[in-house]
């Protein structure tokens, strides 16, 4: 059975020149390189814009599910002191510097060398100890080790078999934990939006980096869920305004993109 | 080394109002001021008043700043705007809008005190006062600032809030727009027979704008524009002298005037930041604007970015951001930046139309003064404008917690 392949998608890939560093150069000239390859990441001006204004309403809809659920305290900068919480296809660490930020345990993984490499560079010079590993869902899940969270943001849209994705995907959560899952949804809107205007428009994204028919529409979601022993107990809408430039959380459309927020089904 | 969330340059009305807002949501403030922070509360420091227009207030008791006032603020019923000699004018009263006063003034020091009292009752806001900085570096991750005494702050947002001549501004090589007016604002605080009745009065003399604001205990804060040239003139005369022409200028509406205290005399400028931010870095209030005194709008329009920017950096702060990246930043900058523009455009637009004695110019603003004062609509607007409730308001400006 070959394991889920999952890749780097809240980082979208352009050319893969990291692959040439690991071991043909020295350590130096790798750190500097990918050092870079951090800067240009977590530059909130540079090429990935986008994801860095998408970031803080994907993070306010992950607070607002944990907080709730978790009976946490809203008004704390650390709200998720305590929270031992799993970030499938890191990239940079985009969400998972935050998430340590607020407080969270983190463990973070990713299937390539080059996201781990750099997010790890990032996070220790935000001072920020997250556990990073280069390895996938599937084999995290076979050493046995559960969390309170699992959260997979634009990664299921990449994955060979969802199904399979997210049974490891149970098997890392905690009986009383949840997991979170963004994803695109399969409508004309998502094919204009997402994939043309995105990547085509707007140069925001690199162009391939989406497959359309790959995308999930919300029962789709809410069927693989189940099948995989997860409730579904809230969905929101991701939506951008161009007017005025932002994004904001809407439940009533889930026609680009959509959070689903799950939790294992309780034993009957 | 001392690591912070916020370095804020500057204790000043502005610089206090934020530290103890990023403060009251839980974030570790550094504070660094080259005065010893007992000065600025003495009368001989700053002898001037603010109008605090509505939304100011709604802050500066959401922040539980208001009730460490030493003494309550006189409220702004109405404001009376005036031509000179001319008989059109211009009134605005609060029970047009039914809301509550169209603001409050309150004497710099005691708003000073209330702000001292405020912050030190919080944990998380370290004053470094009296101290010089002696470098400030930024770079992708953080800014790092330099005391003359040795200390070294390292923190992810830096903020300038350190007035006109604002160092943090120059260090980030931000340019700024500026004109002089070739006017002085005289500061100056009287006593009189009678009650003011809370009312405002704006008279346009036509070496500039002559406004007498209410205080408490039958007294008014003067803030007198004179032509630069004449502003020394009227600075150097004697006591004797300086009452007797304020009293001309007053009229007899308020009895006998007497002037107490000191004189303070002011250059007004018009400038405007190129930016409100560079890496790492925001401008707020004086330091990324000034204008004319003609509005009272200076300090009103500094608290609605102190407002604007608390909310930024703790929404940022809440879900884990990083508080000082260029998308933390760029919001602050988008919603403050036009409204600032805008309002000093029109301060500017409004000083020149009243500071002359150009006959057609009198009676076309004479006749559009008239003209506003029958039209309903057109006053709630400019009285929404005094009460600073216009545009996207931050929370905190709205009276909400964060």
């Amino acid at each position: 059975m070959s394991s889920p392949e999952i890749q780097t998608d809240t980082t979208p890939k352009r050319d893969d020149i990291g692959v040439v560093a690991s071991g043909s150069t020295v350590d130096i000239d790798e750190i500097a390189f990918f050092a870079k390859i951090a800067d240009e990441w977590w530059d909130a001006t540079g090429p990935f814009k986008p994801l860095h204004e998408l970031n803080p309403t994907r993070l306010a809809y992950i607070r607002n599910c944990l907080v709730d659920r978790f009976k946490l305290k809203a008004s704390s900068l650390k709200p998720l002191k305590g929270i031992k919480i799993l970030d499938i296809g890191c990239g940079g660490g985009l969400l998972s510097e935050p998430l340590a930020r607020m407080g969270a345990d983190m463990t973070s993984v990713d299937a390539s060398e080059r996201n781990i490499k750099v997010a790890a560079l990032h996070s220790q010079r935000s001072g920020l100890a997250i556990d990073y590993r280069c390895t996938t869902a599937e084999a995290l899940a076979d050493s046995g080790a559960k969390f309170d969270v699992v959260i997979n943001m634009e990664v299921i849209e990449h994955v060979a078999d969802v199904g399979l994705f997210l049974n490891a995907c149970r098997n890392l959560v905690k009986a009383d934990g949840v997991m979170l899952v963004s994803t695109l949804n399969r409508t004309v809107k998502s094919l204009l939006m997402a994939k043309i205007g995105a990547e085509y428009i707007l140069r925001w994204l690199p162009k391939g980096a989406h497959d359309w028919d790959k995308f999930i529409t919300p029962d789709e979601m809410v069927a693989h869920l189940s099948s995989a022993d997860f409730d579904t107990l809230d969905m929101t809408g991701f939506v951008f305004s161009p007017i005025r430039w932002d994004w904001r959380l809407d439940p009533g459309d889930l026609d680009v993109g959509y959070a689903t927020f799950a939790a294992p089904k309780k034993p009957a | 080394m001392i690591q912070k969330d916020v370095t804020i340059v500057g204790g000043g009305l502005a610089g206090l109002t934020t530290a103890i807002g990023l403060a009251v949501s839980g974030l570790e403030v550094a504070v660094i001021d080259m005065l010893p922070p007992g000065d600025q509360t003495l009368p001989a420091f700053d002898g001037r008043s603010s109008a605090i227009a509505y939304a100011s207030c709604q802050l500066l008791k959401a922040l539980d700043i208001w009730d460490h006032l030493p003494e309550d603020p006189q409220p702004i019923l109405e404001i009376r705007v005036s031509d000179g000699p001319s008989l059109m004018n211009l009134h605005f009263d609060y029970a047009a809008l039914g809301d509550g006063p169209l603001g409050h003034m309150i004497e710099n020091r005691h708003m000073r005190v209330a702000l001292m009292k405020r912050a030190e009752m919080l944990d998380n806001i370290q004053m470094f006062a009296p101290d010089k900085i002696t470098a400030i570096e930024t770079d992708t991750s953080r800014s790092l600032v330099t005391l003359a005494s040795g200390t070294e702050i390292q923190a992810p947002l830096l903020l300038g809030i350190d007035g006109r001549g604002s160092m943090v501004r120059k260090q980030a090589e931000i340019g700024i727009t500026s004109w002089p007016y070739n006017q002085h604002g005289i500061v100056a605080t009287i006593a009189h027979e009678l009650s003011h009745c809370g009312i405002a009065h704006e008279r346009f003399l036509p070496s500039g704008p002559f406004a007498i604001l209410p205080l408490t205990d039958n007294r008014s804060s003067l803030v007198w524009t004179e032509k630069s040239n004449l502003s020394e003139t009227v600075m150097s005369l004697s006591d004797r002298a300086f009452t007797a022409e304020v009293q001309k200028r007053v009229g007899d509406f308020l009895g006998e005037v007497t002037v107490v205290g000191g004189r303070w005399s002011f250059p007004l400028t018009w400038q405007l930041a190129d930016s409100y931010i560079s890496e790492r870095t925001a401008l707020v209030g004086d330091a990324a604007h000034g204008m004319h005194p003609i509005a009272g709008q200076g300090l009103n329009l500094g608290l609605r970015d102190v407002a604007a920017l608390i909310e930024c950096v703790v929404d940022a702060a809440r879900v884990g951001s990083d508080i000082g990246n260029a998308t933390t930043l760029n919001r602050y900058q988008k919603w403050r930046r036009a409204d600032g523009a805008i309002l000093m455009g029109v301060t500017d637009i409004l000083n020149r139309l009243f500071s002359n004695d150009i006959a057609p110019i009198r009676l076309s603003r004479d006749i559009g003064m008239a003209v506003v004062d029958k039209i309903d609509p057109l006053k709630k607007f400019f009285m929404a404008h005094a009460r600073g409730t216009v545009g996207e308001l931050p929370k905190l400006l709205r009276g909400e917690e964060l």
